[in-house]
């Protein structure tokens, strides 16, 4: 096994991910990032569980997908409503809560 | 020898439940206020079933008493003689003197240990008689550390007799006021009071302790104020129940202060026979006990109406005749002879009674009764010269107890209670008869062709208050007299030469002003102008059943040597003083009883007669010139300077009220209150101006350091850092998501960095 090739590419992944997340202003790339960024989670999760033998964490995967399908429904929908009210996606101009 | 079953059966039910009897009228009084006025007598009904119910309960009480203490002088008679009845009569003898009993269906009653004679003293001196040692039936009322008060029912000779009183006239005064007072305004509300009144001399009557009697003391009182102003609408009727009640608040004070100086004297008892007890065997100090009989002699002055605090009674005249027979006359006013009475242990050795030749209440008991007696003579008011011999009769008492003659006075208010409430109630029919007028000069005179009842009993009652043999007051009087130990051969308790002399005026005085009275009531010719009548018979029962007790009371009480040269049965005499006064117990003091006089009764009655003769002649003189004669003139004050003086001054009664009105309240009124406003003014005004300015000063500083300075700026302090913060912390509120995604991941990042340098 090459559990370190796997553990760079999450890694790799996540970063670029965190990047998307910090970086972008298009709310529909942050959301896209954040899915990275769970996915390179989950590349964590199965690499290990492969090695160790234990399928707990390919479960554990599952869920952590069926929870991100869950996550960008909702996050795809407050973009929507972004939208709609500001005629933009750009997360810079929601920014209500400035105190 | 029969020990405790003969104290069990030796103690009547009539003793234990004493209490019934002061309870009935009492329910009558919550009856009659509550379902009176709906009733088809008013009320009336429900007065008169309780208090003839408390009447005969009295009688029986009486009747019981009289048995036992029979049983004992026979048994210590026999036991000394023979050995007949000895066993069983003697066993209950013994143990009677401790006889005490608790309530059977009480809470925790302990049994309270009357003092008894020691057994040994009384087996040493078999033939020294022991009677009459009362009864006590207590309960706890309520205890406070180790001081346990009770209530409960002391039942002697002494309260017996005043139960068959106070229920006897009690009853007959209900019965006339059914007549009386028919058709009057607050008629219910007048029989309620009466049984109220009832309720309240019998529960002090009966008090086995002073905080018992303090409380029948002022019920009393109470009652007194109500009945006295029960005409309040007029306001002579209404001051005269306010002078009334204040009167004796004066006497109120000694009689608490004398209470409670006997309560620490005593050792923190209020028990009757406990203090007693202590003061006869010399346990509570001398100082305390006089300081206490003079306290209390303070609180007999205002209730028995003796000199200087007698004010009060005649003005009592103001309320309805039945309440002056009952109150004013026969039971409340003697409520304070009764409490030398009941502390008589203490008296006796506070005051030093025997073998001296004068005291406090001697003295005074002799002054007021020819100061009464001398008051009585310049009245038109019937009723007021009745209230004035009154006052005088209680001298008589008062002088009596204060010379040692103990009998002598309880006969005495015992006779008196008949004849003087036979008068009063007289009075009363008279002035019914009158347009309810009082006024003998003006309204009266050639009554006895109207009414002849009360004529008769009117004569009889005065006849007996005159001190006429074989009435009634005569041997009460005569034992008086006897007792003062002056007149050669009596031998009393000292040589009481004051109360002697004045009582002999007094004997004199009495007759003088009685045929005055009759004289101007039932003689001559009538000066009224209404027509009048003989009262019915609710009216004249009454009178005539107190003239036949004032006819036959006075021979309870027949002297020894009496008895003796008419050959009468030996057993009767002297029986009064053997039911009443008891004998040889630790509560009661050892008294020496004075042998009557034949010639000292000679001389008195004389005295008597010859003063109501020659007040007849005066009398008969004056009104054959001139029927009207008494209405511009009493003849000898218009002649003689001397008399028209002496006048004057009983005009004003002494000028006692002017002292009170006058001089005692008008002082206060006037220099006191000035200097009280002058120092209300200037000190304490001052003080308090100064106080103030104080105040503010302090007030001022701690607003401008303290609250100011101090507070206000730890307050805006906190405030304005609270602010600084937030004005900080918003900085980091950018509402900009990547920030707190960067904040969120570089905290994160750094947690990281921590672990794995830590780890």
């Amino acid at each position: 096994m090459y559990l370190n090739q796997f553990l760079i590419l999450a890694a790799a992944l996540f970063c670029i991910g965190v990047y998307g997340v910090l970086a972008r202003r298009n709310g529909v790339l942050v959301l896209m990032s954040i899915e990275l960024i769970l996915n390179s989670v989950n590349i964590n999760l199965v690499a290990l569980s492969a090695m160790n033998g234990d399928v707990a964490g390919q479960v554990f995967a599952l869920f952590v997908i069926a929870v991100a399908a869950a996550e960008v429904g909702v996050g795809l929908a407050i973009v929507l409503l972004i939208y709609r009210n500001r005629r933009s996606i750009d997360i810079a101009e929601a920014n209500l809560l400035k105190g | 020898m029969f020990a405790a079953e003969a104290a069990e059966t030796a103690v009547s039910w009539f003793y234990t439940h004493a209490w019934v009897i002061p309870a009935l009228p009492a329910a009558s009084f919550v009856l009659i206020l509550f379902f009176g006025k709906r009733l088809p007598f008013k009320g009336a009904e429900i007065g008169i079933t309780a208090v003839a119910a408390a009447f005969v309960l009295a009688v029986l009480t009486t009747f019981t008493w009289i048995g036992d203490v029979q049983a004992e002088i026979a048994s210590h008679e026999e036991g000394v003689t023979t050995e007949e009845h000895g066993t069983t009569e003697g066993g209950t003898t013994e143990e009677e003197a401790p006889a005490t009993s608790s309530e059977e269906e009480g809470l925790s009653s302990g049994e309270q240990a009357a003092p008894a004679i020691p057994a040994a003293e009384e087996e040493e001196e078999g033939a020294h008689a022991t009677r009459g040692a009362p009864i006590v039936t207590e309960r706890t009322w309520f205890s406070n550390g180790a001081d346990t008060f009770r209530i409960g029912t002391l039942v002697d000779g002494q309260s017996v007799m005043l139960l068959f009183v106070v229920t006897f006239i009690s009853l007959l005064v209900h019965v006339y006021s059914t007549d009386y007072v028919h058709g009057d305004r607050r008629y219910t509300h007048f029989f309620a009071f009466l049984s109220l009144f009832t309720a309240a001399m019998l529960y002090y009557v009966l008090s086995s302790n002073t905080l018992q009697m303090i409380m029948g003391w002022e019920l009393v009182g109470v009652c007194s104020f109500g009945l006295i102003g029960h005409w309040w609408e007029e306001k002579a009727n209404s001051d005269a129940a306010l002078k009334a009640f204040f009167t004796n608040r004066v006497g109120d004070i000694g009689l608490l202060v004398g209470m409670i100086t006997l309560y620490f004297a005593s050792g923190n008892t209020f028990d009757v026979v406990e203090i007693n007890s202590k003061a006869i065997s010399g346990e509570t100090s001398h100082t305390a006990l006089l300081v206490a009989s003079l306290c209390l002699m303070a609180a007999v002055m205002s209730k028995s109406g003796q000199f200087i605090l007698h004010t009060w009674l005649p003005d009592a005249m103001a309320g309805p005749t039945p309440v002056s027979a009952l109150i004013h006359a026969a039971t409340m006013v003697v409520a304070g002879v009764y409490l030398i009475g009941r502390l008589y242990g203490v008296f006796w050795m506070g005051l030093s009674i025997p073998g001296s030749s004068i005291n406090a209440m001697a003295a005074i008991g002799a002054v007021t009764t020819v100061g009464g007696g001398l008051l009585a003579f310049v009245q038109r008011d019937i009723k007021k010269v009745l209230a004035y011999s009154t006052v005088s009769q209680l001298g008589y008492m008062v002088t009596a107890l204060g010379v040692g003659a103990y009998t002598a006075g309880m006969f005495h208010l015992f006779t008196h209670a008949f004849f003087k409430a036979c008068l009063f109630l007289g009075a009363g029919s008279v002035s019914h008869a009158c347009h309810h007028s009082f006024d003998m000069k003006a309204d009266m005179g050639g009554l006895r062709k109207y009414m002849p009842k009360t004529f008769a009993t009117f004569i009889i009652g005065s006849l007996a208050l005159a001190g006429i043999p074989p009435l009634a007051g005569f041997w009460s009087k005569d034992e008086i007299l006897v007792g003062t130990g002056v007149f050669p051969g009596t031998d009393g308790n000292g040589t009481y030469w004051m109360p002697f002399i004045f009582g002999m005026i007094t004997a004199g005085l009495t007759a003088a002003y009685m045929t005055r009275t009759i004289w101007l009531t039932f003689f001559g010719e009538y000066r009224g102008h209404a027509h009048p009548h003989e009262s019915g018979p609710r009216i004249t029962t009454p009178l005539i059943i107190l003239a036949f007790m004032a006819v036959v009371v006075g021979f309870l009480n027949l002297p020894e040597p009496l008895v003796s040269t008419l050959g009468l049965p030996e057993g009767w005499a002297i029986r009064f003083e053997e039911w009443v006064e008891p004998g040889g117990i630790a509560s009661f003091p050892a008294i020496g009883h004075a042998s009557a006089s034949l010639p000292l009764a000679l001389l008195a009655s004389a005295l008597a007669v010859l003063a109501g003769f020659l007040a007849w002649r005066y009398y008969q003189a004056l009104y054959a010139k001139d029927p009207h004669a008494a209405e511009y003139t009493d003849g000898l004050r218009s002649r003689n300077s001397l008399a028209a003086a002496g006048y004057k001054v009983l005009d004003n009664k002494y000028y006692l009220d002017h002292l009170y009105t006058g001089i005692i309240a008008g002082a206060t009124k006037g220099p006191i209150a000035s200097a009280a406003y002058w120092i209300n003014q200037n000190i304490i005004d001052g003080i308090i101006n100064v106080a103030g300015k104080f105040s503010v000063g302090l007030g001022r500083f701690v607003y401008h350091f303290i609250d100011q300075g101090m507070v206000d700026q730890a307050v805006n302090a906190s405030g304005q850092t609270a602010s600084g913060s937030g004005q900080f912390l918003r900085r980091i509120q950018t509402g900009q998501i990547r920030q707190y995604a960067t904040l969120m991941f570089g905290s994160a990042a750094l947690l990281v960095a921590v672990f794995i340098i830590a780890i």
